[in-house]
């Protein structure tokens, strides 16, 4: 051991223990998930149907598994669900194993698109779980004219100054900028930051504000009259209140996309291509769009939900194809740096 | 080693040091660590206008909070202090009472209460005092609240503690000799508790200047502290390095404080503290 690696050791020693305290035992998988982002019987149905055991383990933001994850060096977890640039970033730092498709026969569930994505073009390493877009959310009956435009979020008509949010995570915030201004959406380069920082900066003035998990209830209550929303999201604000539209901006999305990635750490592959196989069959796959309302694309679920639910909730019937004509958040690697301050100018302007 | 030592070793020392040792390397291109390449860059990059400018702004607010804090923690225990014996510990348990509920139900609370549509402003438009509802929440006037809310028990409890040390002769002899009540507060009694005030100040200082919550919930995540900083850098960039930096100049800054508050504490509590 060099000196170098003497503080990596330390600190991953120390923090990888608690990971160990829940590390997989033979025929136990560990998993990390969102809280209520599978069914709660999920357990009980796949040991029924395998005899493998789960541990289900939750993680409130992907930063916190990431955490987690890279500070142990991918030991404790057999499989994670993650948002893609994070699947990506773990297949980078090889910490991700490859999906071996002859023992996922449910694959073959998936919509083609499913297999086209552009972090993972054939799924190598990540099976898609949602995706969906990113746009507006509004209350059709308390806004004069309906937003059609990034801008109509950025630089909001004076009746709805004070009662637009826009989400607090730095990637969406800073994509709304990005895509109004036709830039792309993992855009890292200085000058289109900065153009991007001033636009924000001056928009903050008119927020009531940043929000990524209570935006639709302020369109419930009236707070708020137009918010930036993932398209599931919205779903939960029209399931209360009819009013409430979402539409995807005229100069597009992102198309965002959860994951279940493999960590190449786990000593079970066969159980965990069970699992994911197991995940991917229909009634998972309608599962998901009935309570989480998210899109899936899984093909055989979305096929298996009621009708009424797309007409209800129209986002839901965005087909995949034009899903993938938006861009996918990517992992910005290098260009993190300067993103991120920027971020942080955004953040602390008056 | 004895219990309690290797109890703060543990728990305290040893996780200091880790982000001791983090502040001195890069972020890796895909986040974790960059192990390779020992650096003081990060320290350079804190010393930006940016970040220094975030700093400042939370010790403003920070101060402010301690401010109102004083006001109304030292008027609230001098007054539990002179209530009849038998009250007394069943106002310090009212002063401590809202921490039996979780802080962030509590500070969910504050939002119902100060929302545009919230019932404050519903009672003020009811009642004709307003027209449009008044901007009480998601800026730095309900962090500020909220902060204060939430800390000025901790000022209660400490200047109560020094009030109780104090001997009232002190005061009753200042009062004999023809001083006023004012005159006997202010030269007397407020002197003689200044170590409990310095503990309070101190606290209220310490806890708000590092706060994340109430910035993200009360302030609608317009206002960036520094916690919220660090929280970001840890959490969104994944840039745990400079996260850790920021860390260790708050810890340096907050020992700071708190050396402050000890020296305060010998010079002015003398033999009573």
């Amino acid at each position: 051991m060099t000196f170098k690696t003497i503080p990596a050791a330390v600190f991953a020693a120390a923090l990888s223990f608690t990971a160990m305290l829940t590390a997989a035992q033979a025929e136990t998988l560990v998993i990390s998930n969102w809280d209520g982002y599978m069914p709660k019987d999920m357990a009980e149905k796949f040991k029924a149907a395998t005899g493998i055991d789960l541990e289900i383990a939750v993680h409130a933001t992907n930063e916190e598994i990431m955490g987690k994850v890279t500070a142990s060096g991918g030991e404790g977890f057999d499989v994670l669900f993650v948002s893609s640039p994070f699947a990506e970033a773990l297949n980078n730092l090889g910490l991700a194993a490859p999906i071996d498709h002859s023992k996922i026969p449910n694959m073959a569930n998936l919509y083609p698109e499913a297999m086209q994505l552009k972090h993972d073009p054939g799924n190598t390493f990540s099976v898609p779980y949602t995706w969906g877009t990113t746009g507006l959310c509004y209350r059709s009956d308390l806004i004069k004219t309906a937003p059609s435009s990034w801008n109509d979020l950025l630089k909001p008509a004076e009746d709805i100054k004070g009662k637009v949010t826009m989400l607090s995570t730095d990637r969406w915030l800073m994509a709304a900028g990005f895509l109004a201004n036709g830039m792309s959406v993992n855009t890292t380069e200085q000058a289109s930051l900065d153009k991007v920082r001033d636009q924000l900066v001056e928009t903050k003035r008119a927020l009531l504000s940043y929000d990524d998990t209570t935006f639709y209830s302020k369109l419930v209550s009236g707070e708020a009259s137009l918010v930036q929303a993932w398209d599931g999201w919205c779903n939960y604000g029209i399931a209360e209140k009819p009013e409430i539209k979402y539409v995807i901006p005229k100069e597009g999305s992102d198309l965002w996309v959860d994951s279940i990635v493999v960590m190449k750490a786990s000593k079970n592959p066969d159980a965990v291509h069970k699992f994911i196989d197991f995940v991917l069959n229909a009634e998972n796959g309608k599962w998901v769009v009935e309570n989480i309302m998210y899109k899936s694309p899984n093909k055989a679920g979305m096929e298996a939900v009621d009708k009424a639910m797309l007409e209800k909730y129209p986002n839901m019937a965005i087909a995949p194809a034009d899903l993938l004509k938006y861009e996918q958040l990517r992992d910005l690697g290098e260009g993190m740096k300067a993103f991120s301050k920027t971020v942080s100018e955004i953040m602390a302007a008056k | 080693m004895a219990p309690g030592l290797l109890w703060l070793t543990a728990l305290m020392i040893v996780p200091c040091l880790l982000i001791f040792v983090l502040a001195f390397y890069e972020r890796g291109i895909y986040g974790g660590i960059d192990w390779n390449a020992p650096t003081l860059g990060n320290f350079r990059r804190a010393a930006d206008y940016l970040y220094v400018s975030i700093f400042l702004d939370s010790a403003r607010i920070a101060a402010i909070t301690t401010a109102i804090a004083l006001l109304i923690g030292y008027p609230a225990a001098f007054a539990i202090s002179r209530a009849p014996a038998r009250w007394q510990t069943s106002l310090l348990f009212l002063a401590i009472l809202p921490f039996w509920t979780n802080y962030l139900i509590r500070t969910y609370a504050w939002i119902v209460l100060l929302n545009p549509v919230g019932l404050i402003n519903s009672a003020l438009i009811g009642i004709g005092a307003t027209i449009a509802p008044l901007p009480l929440l998601y800026n730095e006037f309900a962090v500020i609240l909220g902060l204060v809310y939430s800390y000025t028990p901790f000022v209660v409890l400490a200047i109560y503690s020094s009030l109780q040390r104090l001997d009232p002769s002190y005061a009753e002899a200042s009062r004999d000799l023809g001083a006023s009540a004012l005159t006997t507060f202010l030269r007397i009694t407020l002197p003689l508790t200044a170590a409990g005030v310095a503990a309070g100040a101190v606290f209220v200082f310490v806890l708000s200047i590092g706060n994340f919550v109430t910035p993200d919930l009360l302030g609608g995540g317009k206002l960036q502290m520094i916690g919220n900083l660090i929280y970001d850098q840890f959490l969104t960039a994944r840039d745990w390095p400079f996260g850790a930096t920021l860390s260790g100049l708050l810890i340096a800054l907050m020992m700071l404080a708190l050396a402050f508050q000890a020296m305060a504490a010998r010079h002015a509590g003398g033999g009573h503290a």
